[in-house]
């Protein structure tokens, strides 16, 4: 059965493909076995579905007149530049980064798409050799369900509606989109785009959409912006680069996670025995506060000021030094 | 349904492939379709019906059946007009690019300028199915060493092999040495992990690849430990054990953030938008570590005598402020 169809989808596609100009149903009745032996209705319905089927491999299928005096009756044909993969010239090198691209994707969709692209540049004469080449192989991995749908409407321009978890994680809301583009960040995948709902562009992390997402619009119903600028996008989710300094004082023997980005500092003066003084690259003054606090009596912040102030604080407000917990304005 | 599709895609990559190499043996034919043989030979026998419409004598495309079964090798002829494969559709070719864009990332100097090469041949090749590749950034964490990890370690498990480790542990702030006989390299919420039997806990452990500060391959074999499966990461890397302690948080709306950072048992709403929250914790110093951090955002409900021992820590620290 699969080999009888496969059989007529490939004598379609030859009589479309060499064709010179466009080729009426009704010739196309005549060449292919199974149109010809099929009924009337029966031949339109496998006609129908074998062009769909076609198309969705990625065979561009033209319609047209097969002569100009008679437009009732339309012709097809597959125009052979539109149909077949230019030259590709590559250096058994750049093959190589190919064979080895080929492995990134863990992601079962992407890999079979990549494999996909690789056989056809096989088929292109392209030879792959990945021991040419001694490159560590990064992976891009894709966990989130959510993550082939929006890459698929990403790829179609087609609006989505999901439902989405907000901060905190207690409510969803149902959200409406035209996705521009997918982003990852350590890991994580977002989706950004323009949200209808919102009316402003928005992202989202696909770890918090609930459930299916579903198609909202016609595919190519809308345009991604000139000029957007996915690189910003993921910029903007980037933790600050770690360019600034701090002084600590930390207890020998502990704080090790703070030393794995730390220095022991020129001056020791004042230091009290069995302590030392350490100069610690940071970048977001939040984050760098937390990890002190984290360290409880081990370490003490000594500069910058605004940060030992905010330390000192919080360990107020853990100690109990200041008002009830959960009574504050 | 889905069996003719996925045929006939194979067949317009097939035809083009052996036409430019003019014959190859069937071994290396599904090695490079990922297919079995006998697929391929299937695949052979529908080509044996094609041809140009009409299909009469001279029209079919010529398949060298004596070849293919005497010596296993495969020849295609009269079908020139298949001499070039399909097109990159807007998936593949945006799938291809983002891995390339990848491989450039983690490459060194000296590869850079081979993968931009090949991403300007490519991008010229896949003409417009490439413009999706604009709509897709992947921006790696700075992890050549872990990459360079995960090769070394990965390796060190195939050839069974025990590896010395130097294994940061943040929840406890120590650095321990220890020899660990490696099941698997694997990769679950956005890190990379080995999964290995580890000889100082006597027990099988997840270590994080970013968190090893120095990895030996050692020159002896891994032991044999009993009923030893790698670890199934399907529900996530947090998989509670019955000793975990149970810890009840009352969130303000700043630190409802925990919610969602740390996996939590259940969640329900407070008063003023808060939110208080169950969750199961391994190890009481990272609770003590997660309050501090909190301040009053927080309050830890129970257990009673790890919010007393946050209190008397605190007060400790504030001594070093004096």
């Amino acid at each position: 059965m699969t080999a009888r169809k496969s059989e007529r989808l490939i004598n379609l596609l030859i009589a479309l493909l060499v064709a010179r100009t466009y080729v009426s149903k009704e010739r196309l009745r005549e060449v292919v076995e199974p149109y010809r032996e099929a009924g009337d209705e029966a031949f339109e319905k496998m006609f129908e579905r074998d062009k769909e089927e076609l198309r969705s491999l990625g065979i561009p299928i033209e319609v047209g007149y097969v002569d100009r005096a008679f437009e009732a009756d339309p012709g097809y044909r597959i125009e052979r530049s539109a149909f077949e993969l230019p030259d590709i010239d590559l250096t058994p090198e750049e093959a190589a980064v190919i064979g080895l691209a080929a492995r990134v994707w863990q992601h079962a969709g992407l890999a079979a798409a990549t494999s996909d692209a690789l056989v056809k540049l096989k088929a292109a004469g392209v030879s792959v050799d990945r021991a040419a080449l001694d490159v560590v192989q990064p992976q891009l991995t894709a966990e989130e369900p959510a993550f082939e749908p929006f890459w698929d409407a990403t790829r179609t321009r087609t609006p989505v509606t999901f439902d989405y978890r907000t901060s905190g994680g207690t409510r969803t809301s149902t959200r409406h989109l035209q996705p521009w583009g997918v982003v990852s960040y350590r890991g994580r995948w977002y989706v950004t785009g323009f949200d209808t709902d919102r009316d402003s562009p928005r992202v989202f992390r696909l770890s918090r959409v609930q459930g299916d997402v579903r198609t909202d619009g016609a595919a190519g119903s809308y345009e991604v912006p000139a000029g957007t600028d996915l690189r910003a996008v993921t910029q903007s989710l980037a933790p600050v680069p770690a360019d600034r300094t701090a002084l600590v004082r930390v207890r020998e023997g502990a704080a090790h996670g703070l030393r794995r980005h730390a220095r022991a500092a020129e001056d020791q003066q004042g230091v009290d025995p069995g302590w030392e003084r350490l100069e610690v690259t940071f970048g977001s003054s939040d984050a760098f506060g937390d990890e002190i606090l984290g360290y409880g009596a081990d370490v003490v912040l000594e500069e910058p000021a605004e940060i030992r102030g905010w330390v000192v604080r919080r360990l107020r407000e853990a100690a109990g030094e200041r008002a009830m917990q959960g009574q504050r304005a | 349904m889905s069996g003719a599709r996925e045929q006939v895609a194979r067949l317009l990559a097939l035809v083009p492939y052996i036409q430019a190499r003019r014959e190859v043996s069937l071994t290396q034919a599904a090695a490079d379709f990922g297919v079995p043989a006998p697929q391929i030979v299937k695949d052979l026998n529908v080509l044996w019906f094609c041809g140009l419409p009409g299909l009469g004598m001279g029209d079919l495309i010529d398949v060298d059946m004596d070849a293919l079964e005497g010596e296993g090798v495969i020849r295609v002829s009269n079908a020139d007009y298949l001499s070039r494969p399909l097109r990159l559709d807007s998936s593949e070719a945006a799938a291809l690019i983002v891995a390339l864009r990848a491989l450039r990332e983690g490459a060194d100097a000296d590869v850079r300028p081979i993968v931009d090469r090949t991403l300007g041949k490519l991008e010229v090749a896949a003409g417009d199915a490439a413009a999706l590749a604009a709509q897709v950034d992947v921006r790696l964490p700075p992890q050549t060493r872990v990459n360079a990890l995960r090769e070394e370690l990965g390796r060190a498990a195939d050839q069974r092999r025990q590896v010395r480790i130097d294994y940061y542990v943040p929840s406890r702030d120590e650095s321990t040495e220890r020899v660990v006989d490696p099941l698997r390299v694997v990769t679950a919420g956005g890190n990379t992990y080995l999964d290995a039997w580890c000889h100082l806990a006597e027990d099988q452990r997840l270590f994080r690849l970013d968190r090893i500060s120095s990895a030996t391959v050692l020159d002896r074999p891994v032991q044999e430990h009993q009923g030893l499966q790698p670890r199934d990461l399907a529900d996530g890397i947090f998989q509670p054990s019955s000793d975990d302690l149970t810890a009840v948080l009352r969130l303000s709306p700043e630190a409802r953030w925990v919610s969602e950072y740390y996996p939590v048992e259940s969640a329900r709403p407070a008063r003023g938008g808060g939110l208080t929250v169950t969750m199961k914790v391994g190890d009481p110093g990272w609770l003590v570590r997660l309050m501090l951090r909190l301040g009053d955002t927080a309050e830890l409900v129970e257990p009673t005598e790890i919010a007393e021992q946050v209190r008397r820590t605190a007060a400790e620290a504030l001594v070093n402020y004096a």
